[in-house]
């Protein structure tokens, strides 16, 4: 598999400088791996901090600006970054008003943010945590892991940060995150497997005729293979596969989201056919991001996040935003 | 207790009347190096298994740790066994990030502050102190035996470590082994690879491989020759 690289070892701290060139309203530490607000901390606002294994461009470094993130640590590749970083990254944007650390769902990000939370208090740095898990490919029991974060991150990330913006206090900025994680539900799926610098190849196996549902985004096979299925057939099995656990009474922000390597033009094919299920379902759509936003490297494929959404959670997402990936209305 | 660990100093093996104190230091930093040098033959193995239920990323992860362990250990080595362990520990939480950080870490930490600051321990003591930091990883990941994950190779190495008094670590090893082996037909109940469900079934866990991985190097850096049980009379110190 041919790649833009250098070598594999690099290839982190390489798009790191990369972002460091491109947005200098950005501080970067390569050799840290921590992306900052280049203004933080800002005075009498809670900070958000998240992060994460690479490869998911541009979550978590895309996403660190005024009304989003405050911080961001890079992992390795597929891999939780260290509580050193994400310490580090506290300690830079902390202006006395706490540190909401926004955490998806998978053992070594919550092990290692949790240690992180634990050493930052010893700081004298105040954090509160939200946990995002709404891949409902995986059932949420004892007997697992429990459900992966995927694209509901960004909802949360936005909303949140978007009533941190306003100078609300630690207490309800992790309730709103906690609202916007508990209302949102996932379903991806995968027509190739990604492939990892490290290895220069797939991670997994799949047929050319062959799908996977339920995929998630660290090259995990998913629960289901198929036969190809059309872009309609994907629609409604995603839909329903998150309706039946959301049951939503309210408007819902729809992410069609792409995992990389997929193109544009599919990816809105594929909206259509998500509104087209949404309607049939009477469930009227109050927003739609369409674009690569929770990728998977290069791995072909998308998946679906619906998040309920009240007045509030409305007003906050339509607040203005300006990150390297997601920037309306500033 | 302290006076016991204080006064030993010089004393060679033994203290007040036990013989066993023979792992200083040394020892245990030969047991770092020897784990360094099996996850650096075996990466590419470890990383294969668990590209098949997981995400390929766990020979490199331990890599990156373990190696840098080593360096620290090349530059200098704490006074004591239970010092050598935690900064390890420390070191592997800071460089390996995923969940093999954090629970590594924890298992070498946990185990190094029960070795107390004693200068020498014995095997029987090494034994405990190893239960202490195992129980410390359940507690940790929520797993328990059976879950297919590291317990299942460091569980049964603990317990034969323990029955023989701490004394035969090539039965710990193989135990160890063997434990990682019977993964194999096991359904994984937590980590990445519970998310495949039946179809964890039918491979081996990478992070019960590279637990035992860990309790060879022990035996190595004891002096037991791989492979058979050796037996008694195995216990000698270097």
């Amino acid at each position: 598999m041919k790649m833009l690289i250098n070598v594999p070892e690099t290839v982190v701290p390489d798009a790191l400088r990369g972002i460091a060139a491109a947005h200098p309203e950005l501080t970067v530490d390569v050799d840290k791996q921590v992306v900052v607000r280049r203004d933080a901390p800002v005075a009498g606002k809670v900070a958000l901090v998240s992060g994460g294994g690479s490869g998911h461009e541009p979550l978590h470094s895309g996403f660190v600006g005024p009304g989003m993130l405050d911080a961001a640590c890079a992992g390795p590749v597929f891999t939780s970054p260290v509580p050193d970083q994400m310490v580090a990254a506290a300690a830079a944007v902390d202006s006395g008003e706490g540190v909401l650390f926004v955490v998806k769902n998978y053992t070594g990000d919550v092990l290692n943010f949790d240690m992180a939370a634990e050493l930052a208090e010893d700081e004298g740095i105040r954090i509160a945590k939200v946990l995002v898990e709404d891949d409902v490919a995986v059932t949420d029991s004892t007997h697992t892991a429990g459900r992966r974060g995927t694209g509901a991150t960004l909802f949360v990330e936005k909303i949140a940060g978007a009533l941190a913006d306003e100078g609300a206090p630690l207490e309800r900025v992790e309730a709103v995150a906690r609202r916007v994680a508990d209302s949102c539900r996932s379903f991806g799926v995968a027509l190739s497997p990604c492939s990892t610098p490290a290895t220069g190849g797939p991670m997994f196996d799949l047929p050319s005729g062959e799908l996977e549902l339920g995929v998630g985004i660290h090259g995990e096979p998913g629960r289901e293979r198929r036969s190809m299925m059309t872009s309609r057939e994907i629609a409604d099995f995603a839909v329903d596969a998150v309706l039946a656990e959301l049951e939503p009474e309210e408007p819902v922000l729809a992410l069609v989201n792409g995992m990389g390597g997929t193109p544009l033009l599919e990816l809105y094919g594929f909206c259509a056919e998500v509104h087209r299920v949404l309607g049939e379902r009477r469930i009227p759509v109050a927003r739609t991001l369409v674009g690569n936003y929770v990728t998977s490297l290069d791995m072909a494929g998308a998946s679906v996040t619906l998040c309920r959404a009240d007045e509030e959670l409305l007003r906050l997402w339509d607040a203005p935003v300006r990150t390297p990936g997601l920037r309306w209305g500033a | 207790m302290s006076g016991k660990v204080t006064n030993d100093s010089g004393a060679g093996a033994g203290g007040e009347g036990d013989g066993g104190r023979e792992l200083d230091a040394a020892f245990f930093a030969r047991w770092m190096t020897e784990a360094a040098d099996a996850i650096g033959r075996e990466a590419d193995r470890l990383t294969k298994l668990d590209s098949a239920i997981g995400d390929a990323d766990h020979g490199g992860n331990m890599r990156r740790g373990f190696d840098a362990v080593r360096q620290e250990l090349a530059e200098d080595v704490p006074a004591t066994p239970g010092a050598v362990l935690m900064s390890s520990g420390r070191k592997l939480v800071s460089t390996v990030g995923g969940a093999s950080g954090p629970l590594y870490g924890t298992l070498l930490r946990r185990t190094g502050k029960a070795l107390g600051d004693a200068e020498r321990v014995s095997g029987a003591e090494l034994a405990s102190a190893l239960r202490t930091g195992i129980e410390a990883v359940a507690q940790l990941s929520g797993a328990a035996a059976g879950d297919k994950t590291m317990l299942d190779a460091l569980l049964p190495a603990v317990d034969a470590l323990e029955d023989s008094g701490g004394t035969n670590f090539a039965k710990a090893r193989a135990a160890a082994e063997r434990g990682a082996e019977e993964t194999t037909p096991l359904q994984a109940r937590k980590g990445r690879a519970s998310y495949l469900g039946e179809r964890s079934v039918g491979h081996q866990d990478p992070g019960a491989t590279s637990a035992a991985l860990l309790v060879a190097a022990l035996a190595a850096a004891h002096g037991d020759s791989a492979g058979e049980d050796a037996g008694f009379g195995a216990d000698e110190g270097e």
